[in-house]
């Protein structure tokens, strides 16, 4: 079994092999760790990408819209990632953003997993009817785990959520009044021996 | 009174940072100091009469254990290479996490003595090999076999039976991710697990060298004498491969050396100096002139750094003893003034390690800030601005912006990964071929690049913007926001330049490892000695805690 430093780092360099500068070759292995951390296909979609890429061109995608939509060719799912992680305090605003015809989603992927981790909000994306929730790179949740992962996404929707409950009010109150049977009334001699008790609060 | 801390642009200079020594920070001292409770054993010893098969030792404390697996190979003269390019070595190690079971023996006998081919699991923590110093090994063996002890004038000029050309972990070749064992107390400073790896194979190594005499003449031989162990070390060859370390990992850099500086710090500050620590200090440096006076090194380089530290280090004997009071207030601050202004920067650096040595209650503390999670500070602050990116490089860079990289002699050298061997190599630009595979390791160079950008963009606009067309220098600016907030993270000093010594790259590594007696046998590599002096496992729950300055032989 490959270690994770030896996948960041063969990633990594690979990608400067495949004409990315250092800087963005860094971004790259990092986002390849987590997929493969997280279980997901980083590696595999990678060795695929950098196959593909010396046969066609994809478009590089730097300034992000609320609509995206390539030429022709592809989106490059690795200038794409960077471009949204630099972009993201701007594009949180946004709230919805959709792109058309993004190759290897599953890189991109990691880039906005990242990007949830730098807002502290999750984000909700649909690769055509897949959707994935990202929740601040600690894990990403899907309904497609053992299904393939497309080469090319006709349209990703990314959907960043604002921080809220994910329960009702009435289900936080019940399990709430459960957990208030584990308290004990306090005395009224103890309550008087109690931080702050007796002493005047304007001092 | 309030101290400042040291300078970054004058403490990050190569020259400085190639003058530092071993100190109570150091990581061997501190491993020992975790390790001192554990419960040591040797828990197999197959070795043949001449000394070849497995062995097998552990620490051990409540449910965890770590187990050392050792492997020892006959191999041909003419095979034995300190070189990383070497396939075959005397010995070979692993740190298993835990107690290998007879199925994972055999499973690393086939993979362990392989090193870079081989492959480990996760169960595996750090790896390594290691070769005799044949002279020092077949002299000690002769000797015990006819039941005495060795020629102690010999061993010195050596200080160790084998030395280790390569001590792995964090994930390589298999090993365990350094996330999976990041939350263990124990473990937690820098390289505490390849310092235990290396200190057990110390105590092996003395284990094979008494079975072999034994089996050559049962009837007379001898072990080797406690004291003599204890006054042998473990040597190491080290080459480049450890100069790009310190330069990839900048959060991590910066916690070793913030550690040094604030322990230096809160040293000068103590206002009235207790007469017993003033004794304990004064009594080191006293003791450890043996260190200098037993330092043997072939590199003129070198020997001339030890001649003025030798000659230096008795001028501040001489200091302290004829002028200087340790009851006048804030003593530690007044000897640390004198040591700038009389003394060359390898005894300034070798006494303020000294200074450490009565304070345990600075130095432990500190050691435990010296790990960094790096993860936490890759991000870039993409939404900041260019005005601030260049205020940051203007700051803290002061020196780099004055380098000029159109002159060949700053941009004589390159630093890349070689193909045979996957490690990293310099060569000049002008001579060799490759340096448009250069490595990101010319910071000095791609900093002030970026600076003449920065320059040149408007104020307002924020890092994304700028980015966009300046992919290139990304990794330099993920490092000007890390310097920003850790101020000894860079080396302030042009790491391509026709001056360059890399070996004060990796002096700098080795002297936090806690290495003695650095041996350069060129620019690009050195010889080290580690844990000569150091108690035996069977000492470890009472030590002296000086050890290093009281070595023997």
């Amino acid at each position: 079994m490959k270690s994770l430093s030896e996948i960041e780092t063969t990633a990594k360099r690979a990608s400067k092999a495949a004409g990315y500068s250092w800087g963005v070759s860094e971004e790259t292995g990092k986002c390849i760790r987590f997929l493969e951390l997280f279980s997901l296909p980083g590696i595999k979609h990678l060795n695929e990408y950098f196959n593909e890429k010396n046969k066609i061109e994809f478009e590089n995608l730097n300034l992000i819209n609320q609509n995206n939509s390539s030429s022709n060719k592809p989106y490059c799912p690795i200038t794409l990632g960077v471009s949204f992680l630099d972009q993201i305090n701007v594009l949180e605003n946004l709230k919805k953003i959709e792109f058309k015809n993004v190759a290897y989603p599953i890189i991109f992927i990691s880039f906005l997993s990242r990007s949830s981790e730098i807002i502290g909000k999750k984000i909700y994306v649909k690769i055509d009817e897949k959707k994935i929730f990202l929740n601040l790179n600690v894990n990403i949740i899907s309904n497609f785990i053992d299904q393939v992962y497309p080469k090319i996404a006709n349209t990703i929707e990314v959907n960043i959520l604002e921080n809220k409950d994910n329960f009702t009010d009435d289900e936080w109150n019940n399990l709430y009044k459960l957990s208030e049977e584990t308290f004990v009334e306090e005395s009224e001699s103890l309550k008087k021996g109690a931080a702050g008790a007796g002493l005047t609060d304007n001092d | 009174m309030k101290v400042e801390l040291r300078d970054p642009n004058k403490i990050m200079k190569l020259s400085r940072l190639g003058s530092f020594h071993q100190s109570k920070l150091s990581f061997l001292r501190s491993f020992l100091n975790e390790f001192k409770e554990w419960e040591y054993k040797k828990d197999l010893f197959n070795l043949n009469k001449n000394g070849f098969g497995e062995a097998v030792y552990s620490f051990k404390k409540n449910k965890r254990v770590y187990s050392l697996v050792c492997f020892a190979n006959e191999i041909k003269d003419e095979e034995r290479s300190d070189r990383v390019i070497a396939t075959k070595w005397d010995a070979a190690f692993t740190l298993h996490d835990g107690v290998p079971t007879k199925k994972d023996i055999e499973r690393l006998k086939n993979e362990v003595p392989k090193q870079e081919v081989g492959r480990l699991s996760y169960k595996e923590l750090t790896l390594s090999r290691a070769n005799k110093s044949v002279r020092i090994y077949n002299h000690v063996v002769e000797s015990l076999s006819k039941g005495q002890q060795p020629d102690l004038n010999l061993l010195s000029k050596v200080g160790y039976l084998y030395r280790t050309t390569a001590v792995y972990g964090s994930g390589k070749f298999g090993l365990a991710d350094r996330f999976r064992i990041k939350n263990r107390e124990e473990i937690n400073g820098p390289f505490r697990l390849e310092m235990m790896l290396v200190y057990l194979v110390r105590q092996f190594t003395f284990d094979q060298v008494n079975h072999v005499a034994y089996h050559k003449n049962p009837k007379i031989a001898v072990k080797l004498d406690d004291n003599i162990c204890k006054n042998l070390g473990i040597g190491n060859s080290t080459g480049l491969g450890m100069a790009p370390f310190i330069v990839n990992h900048p959060t991590l850099l910066n916690n070793w050396i913030l550690s040094r500086e604030k322990a230096l710090k809160k040293i000068r500050e103590i206002k009235n100096v207790e007469s017993q620590d003033s004794y304990l200090f004064i009594n080191c440096v006293k003791k450890s002139l043996r260190n200098i006076t037993s330092w043997n090194t072939d590199s003129e380089y070198q020997q001339k750094k030890i001649s003025s530290l030798l000659k230096d280090v008795e001028n501040f004997l001489n200091f302290i003893k004829k002028e200087f009071n340790f009851e006048i207030e804030y003593p530690f601050n007044k000897i640390y003034q004198w040591l700038e202004d009389n003394t060359c920067e390898e005894c300034i650096e070798y006494i303020v390690s000294i200074m450490m040595e009565p304070y345990n209650n600075i130095v432990n503390p500190l050691v435990r800030e010296m790990s960094s999670d790096e993860e936490e500070f890759f991000n870039i602050p993409a939404h900041r601005k260019v005005e601030e990116l260049r205020n940051i490089i203007e700051v803290k860079y002061p020196n780099i912006l004055d380098i000029n990289f159109e002159k060949k002699e700053n941009n004589k050298n390159f630093w890349f990964i070689s193909k045979n061997k996957e490690e990293p190599r310099l060569a000049d630009r002008f001579e060799e071929h490759g340096s448009e595979l250069e490595q990101p390791l010319a910071i000095a160079r791609d900093i002030k690049k970026l600076y003449h950008k920065l320059l040149v963009s408007k104020n307002s606009l924020t890092i994304a913007e700028f980015l966009i067309s300046n992919s290139e220098l990304r990794h330099v600016v993920r490092r000007a926001f890390i310097v920003e907030k850790f101020p000894y993270s860079e080396i302030q000093d042009n790491t391509i330049g026709k001056d360059l010594m890399p070996i004060d790259m990796l002096r700098l590594k080795l002297s936090f490892f806690g290495a003695l007696k650095f041996d350069p046998r060129s620019d690009k590599w050195l010889r080290i000695c580690m844990f000569q002096g150091a108690p035996l496992p069977n000492e470890l729950k009472n030590y002296d805690e000086q050890w290093v300055y009281k070595t023997n032989i």
